[in-house]
């Protein structure tokens, strides 16, 4: 495990195939290949080098790009199986009935295999982890080298360098002021040059090598931030549910903020009035043209303990609607959906026999008053409320849950000529006199009902960290894509002058921008080896 | 020199593999809604109860609290809101204290239930969800036992019978 | 307004027509003429051609805007439409980077194949929902269509290596799936030709029939059923009763527009073929004759390395900040979501594969035209197949 000195007197890493100095060749098993392999710039990838203890293995097969473009392809196929069959956070039904119910036995084999929640199962994540731990390693064992045999490079290039690149061509000779004509067009080509002994080495865009590396360092500060949201506090995804008129508290505010609903608000596009659409919503029918929550918000001024009267002071109102959260604090509020919900129920006291009422009684769902007193002697009193009515396994009747999906009651309805009063169960569409034949009723007059906006609470504190792997991916792929690393080598070599040229992309560019280069002199257009070779296997 | 590289990619490696197995197990316990922890402090609250008494739960230091969220909708509530009644006629004087909170239900419905099964103590109804948010809570029933000094020493959920009723109780007598 | 839109659209598509023909005229002139760089007379007819149409093309596009009120991307039809445009746009960039006509040949039928796709769907102008208003929308699905246009280019490029570099003398592996590449692209014209024309006859048919739920439901045919729904029953007087009824969870109807679009794509490949007497990559290759074989592998290369940024920044990043907008997460498992990100990931590999493992020439080409296969897929089968919150309405 010695470094090699090369004749240049350059001492290189143990590994190296090309002396970062002058490009000798180091290794004996380059040397028969025609042209050189320049990936990176024959320099000694280290995971290559040492394989000896576990760790080390571990290290160079997450080194490989062989084991990366892998770990890319099994992603991609397994992100493909996910979308095969609707995810389980699309559906609005258990997945054990959903999968078969809609697709029968192949639909219950993904669900049996897990696929139902593909993109958080363990080994999808594990996957992506891999990518990552593949994406520093790979980078770490590339740049470091690649970085070093670029600073090392010298102006006078070896021989066989020189004769392996792809472009390369021999002059005989060439006149002085030749040679000044193509400095001065390099120079206005923005090449950068450098000058040892009558050789000549022009570069540019070499800060392009550097994109793939940059970008890999976005990708992982990019993962890193989508990791940062697993720790507690970072990240807040809550449902909030708030009827008309109410406050509700803000949850993981710690208490702080408060939002009241004032209104819900829907609107439709109008065939006669967005007349621009009129053939497409008479085809389509009702299309939703705007959902917003008219809300303000509220900050606690000092601290409540739960349940006790907050005190509020009002920090905004705001209109939310999709496309335009409401943003405070580094919590956001989106409008994600709504319903609308029974709010009250109206009956009227009515005799059966003659059908005359003695006055309405308006019964709020969410906080039913004990008596509604109507005056004259008549008044009703509401024994028991059953918000979500059914009948219990015993018969006797119960609620469901605490919302007014089907509001019952037992009324006591007391009257002057029945002063002791008189039971009725109502549900909707039901009434059931329990002791016998009533001279009264609660005749049903009609319902109010009240929009729920349903809103989705987010905080995601680690959002900057993926902003910023995100601007610094692109800045690496575009600093990779839309540039490149050219250089051309002028030499002196044996009373000749040598012409080679290595760029890491976009040869047919590289090679007109020589031309222009050359042009106006004596100078010959180095030859495109590899294109010569293939005409000859071509024939 | 050998060894250098060794220890920076042991380093590496470890640190890169921390990260994967915290991800993953925090993608695994994300769903657990974060209730109150066993040894810790119990949050306190306010709430009024049915006759109009203010219940401050720092005010029963000293005492144990038994405190149990429930709605009159819930079949297991209906079946153990009778035992937790028995037992705090037996535990009263010892030093317990039974808090039921009523998650956003109507005044009515939990007076009729109150009165139906004959439940002495306080009732109260937590109108903006609060205190259940507080707790963390999902499930109904849920019951935690707080002890003397207000910690909270177990949380259940589910349906408790009269003998588990006694123990709780046992469990926070001062 | 919109009727002009309309008539721009149907000049640029012409234009195009025309455009390919002399694009096919530079390449048979050429090769008369010496071997020069410059183009011929009738190169430059067909990029000058192409250019007009690309500024009839944008002006339906900003009409059709005005008209609106929105960007029009909002649809099925738009944005194939958008996209066909994109991908003419990219071309005449790469054209003057590249300067070959040959590549104006292979990318302009495509082009017009998308574009002639795209008018399939219905073409009312629709109006937003809620979600899609925001600008953001319209500078993601631009970019990421650009993008995926330009990827496209290495499409045309590959299929140009493909077409010279495999030897059509004997038949294996490769010849056979060239010639499945062009058998796609004719049955694509099989689906225009065959659904343009029941739809100029005026073919419908409705029927009554029962869903996977039980409920019964109306569907309208507007081509004569060939796979019938779940018991159906035919309610248009002298309709055609279908042959084979599907149960239940299978969309009949879909079905029987691809067996349509597929016997329409047959019989055009049978008589192609039977014009030709030889694979279609075989009658090709003459006009390939002429050039450079690691040419357009750079073309296919340059593409990709100039779209990948791009189609990054529009189908992924700017698509966060969208979503991120209007359904409060930047990322959400959506399947037209996942396969922008399969579509970037194939991508990626191709990019690790041509840098680190050397894979050039064929291989790269074979992946050129996998990834536009990956690409078509997210807009054809991902829209109308898997759906999700971003497939378009009322298609």
């Amino acid at each position: 495990m010695n470094d090699v000195k090369c004749e240049c007197g350059h001492v290189n890493p143990h590994g190296t195939v090309l002396c970062e100095a002058c490009g000798k060749i180091l290794d004996e098993q380059a040397d028969k290949n025609q042209l050189l392999d320049m990936r990176y710039e024959g320099s000694a990838r280290r995971s290559q080098t040492y394989n000896k203890t576990i760790i080390d293995k571990i290290w160079n097969f997450f080194s490989s790009v062989k084991v990366g473009v892998w770990l890319i392809i099994i992603t991609l196929i397994a992100s493909a199986l996910g979308t095969i069959f609707p995810q389980k956070m699309y559906i609005d039904q258990p997945p054990e009935v959903y999968y078969q119910q809609e697709y029968g036995t192949l639909g219950k084999i993904y669900y049996q295999l897990g696929f139902d929640d593909l993109y958080s199962s363990w080994w999808y994540l594990l996957l992506i982890a891999m990518i990552g731990i593949s994406l520093v390693i790979c980078s770490l064992d590339r740049v470091i080298p690649l970085y070093k045999a670029l600073k090392a490079q010298k102006v006078t290039r070896h021989e066989g360098f020189l004769k392996r690149q792809r472009l390369f061509g021999v002059n005989s000779d060439a006149a002085d002021k030749d040679l000044t004509l193509v400095k001065e067009q390099l120079q206005r080509k923005r090449y950068h040059i450098r000058e040892e002994n009558g050789n000549l080495l022009a570069e540019k865009g070499r800060f392009s090598r550097w994109g793939p590396y940059i970008n890999h360092i976005g990708l992982i500060i990019f993962l890193i931030g989508t990791m940062m949201r697993f720790i507690p506090g970072m990240y807040v995804n809550e449902n909030l549910w708030v009827r008309e008129g109410e406050t509700a508290l803000v949850p993981e505010t710690g208490e702080k903020f408060y939002i009241h609903n004032n209104k819900f608000i829907l609107q439709t596009y109008d065939k006669n009035k967005d007349k621009t659409f009129a053939q497409a919503l008479s085809k389509a029918g009702e299309v939703a043209k705007n959902y917003q929550s008219n809300v303000v918000l509220y900050e606690q001024s000092g601290k409540s303990l739960p349940g006790e009267k907050p005190k509020l002071k009002k920090v905004m109102d705001y209109k939310i609607r999709v496309n335009h959260p409401l943003s405070f604090d580094g919590y956001s509020i989106y409008q994600a959906s709504f319903r609308s919900e029974l709010s009250a129920m109206t009956f009227s006291l009515m005799n059966k026999q003659t059908n005359q009422t003695y006055g309405d009684v308006k019964i709020d769902l969410y906080n039913p008053k004990e008596t509604y007193d109507l005056g004259k002697g008549y008044s009703v009193k509401i024994l028991n409320y059953f918000p979500d009515f059914e009948f219990a396994k015993n018969g006797e009747p119960s609620t469901k849950s605490r919302d007014p999906n089907n509001p019952a009651f037992i009324f006591r309805m007391y009257t002057p000529d029945k002063p002791k009063g008189e039971t009725s169960f109502v549900a909707i569409r039901q009434t059931i006199e329990p002791f016998g034949n009533n001279t009264y009723k609660m005749a049903f007059r009609g319902i109010d009902t009240k929009n729920v906006s349903g809103f989705v609470v987010r905080k995601d504190s680690s959002m900057w960290v993926i902003i910023l792997g995100g601007i610094i991916f692109m800045i690496g792929v575009v600093q990779g894509s839309y540039w490149q690393h050219r250089r051309i080598w002028i030499q002196r070599k044996s009373g000749q002058v040598w012409i080679a040229g290595h760029t890491n992309k976009n040869w047919y560019g590289f090679k007109r921008e020589i031309e222009t280069v050359l042009a106006g002199t004596k100078l010959t257009m180095p030859e495109d080896q590899l294109q010569a070779g293939k005409n000859k296997e071509e024939g | 020199m050998k060894k250098r590289r060794l220890v920076m990619r042991t380093i590496i490696l470890l640190v890169l593999c921390a990260a994967v197995v915290y991800t993953l197990y925090a993608n695994f316990t994300k769903d657990n809604h974060q209730s109150v922890a066993v040894g810790s402090k119990a949050p306190d609250f306010v709430l009024t109860d049915l006759e109009g008494h203010k219940h401050r739960l720092s005010d029963y230091r000293g005492q144990g609290v038994f405190l149990n969220f429930w709605g009159t909708w819930c079949p297991p509530c209906k079946q153990e809101m009778p035992y937790i009644n028995n037992q705090y006629h037996q535990f009263r004087d010892k030093g317990v204290q039974v808090l039921a909170v009523d998650i956003q239900e109507s005044p009515l419905a939990v007076n009729e239930f109150a009165s139906r099964y004959h439940l002495d103590f306080p009732i109260m109804i937590d109108t903006n969800k609060e205190v259940m948010t507080a707790y963390g809570i999902d499930p109904l029933p849920a019951t935690f036992l707080i002890d003397k000094n207000g910690k909270v020493i177990k949380y259940y959920t589910g349906q408790l019978s009269e003998n588990l009723v006694r123990e709780f109780m046992e469990k926070i007598k001062p | 307004m919109a009727s002009i839109s309309s008539n721009l659209l149907f000049i640029a598509f012409i234009l195009y027509l025309a455009a390919t023909l002399f694009y096919g005229g530079s390449i048979k002139v050429k090769k008369d003429s010496n071997e020069k760089k410059t183009t011929t007379k009738w190169g430059q007819i067909a990029v000058l051609l192409t250019i007009i149409g690309f500024i009839s093309q944008l002006g339906y596009f900003i009409t059709r805007w005005i008209a609106s009120g929105h960007a029009p991307v909002s649809n099925m039809f738009e944005f194939t439409t958008f996209f066909g445009m994109a991908l003419v746009g990219a071309f005449i960039v790469i054209y003057f980077i590249y300067r070959t006509t040959l590549l104006g040949l292979f990318t302009m039928p495509v082009a017009l194949l998308i574009i002639a796709y795209a008018s399939m769907f219905p073409r009312d102008i629709s109006p937003l929902i809620p979600a899609l208003q925001s600008y953001w929308l319209y500078i993601h699905v631009t970019t990421a269509a650009i993008g995926e246009a330009i990827l496209a280019i290495s499409f045309a490029a590959g299929l140009i290596y493909l077409v010279k570099a495999i030897d059509q003398t004997k038949s294996d592996l490769q010849t056979f799936w060239l010639e499945i590449v062009m058998f796609t692209l004719v049955t694509v014209l099989g689906f225009v030709v065959v659904s343009s024309g029941f739809s100029a006859a005026g073919y419908h048919e409705k029927f009554n029939w029962i869903d996977k739920n039980d409920n019964q439901v109306t569907v309208d045919y507007t081509m004569p059923a060939i796979t019938g729904p779940h018991k159906g029953e035919l309610l248009t007087k002298g309709g055609f009763q279908p042959w084979v009824e599907m149960p239940a969870i299978v969309n009949a109807k879909k079905l029987n527009t691809v067996i349509w679009s597929l016997i329409g794509g047959l019989f055009l490949y049978s008589i192609i073929r039977l014009l030709l007497r030889k694979r279609i990559g075989a009658a090709l290759k003459p006009l390939v004759k002429n050039v450079k074989l690691d040419f357009v592998d750079e073309i296919s290369y340059r593409s990709v390395l100039i779209g990948f940024p791009v189609f990054t920044l529009g189908g992924l990043i700017f698509a966060m900040i969208w979503a991120q907008m209007a359904w409060s997460r930047f990322w959400g498992w959506d399947p037209k979501e996942v396969w922008a990100l399969i579509t970037w990931l194939f991508y990626a590999a191709f990019l690790h594969l041509r840098l680190s493992k050397g894979w050039h020439g064929k291989k790269s080409a074979w992946l050129g035209v996998i990834g536009f296969v990956i690409i078509m897929f997210n807009l054809v089968a991902v829209n109308l197949v898997i759906a999700g919150l971003h497939s378009y309405a009322g298609s």
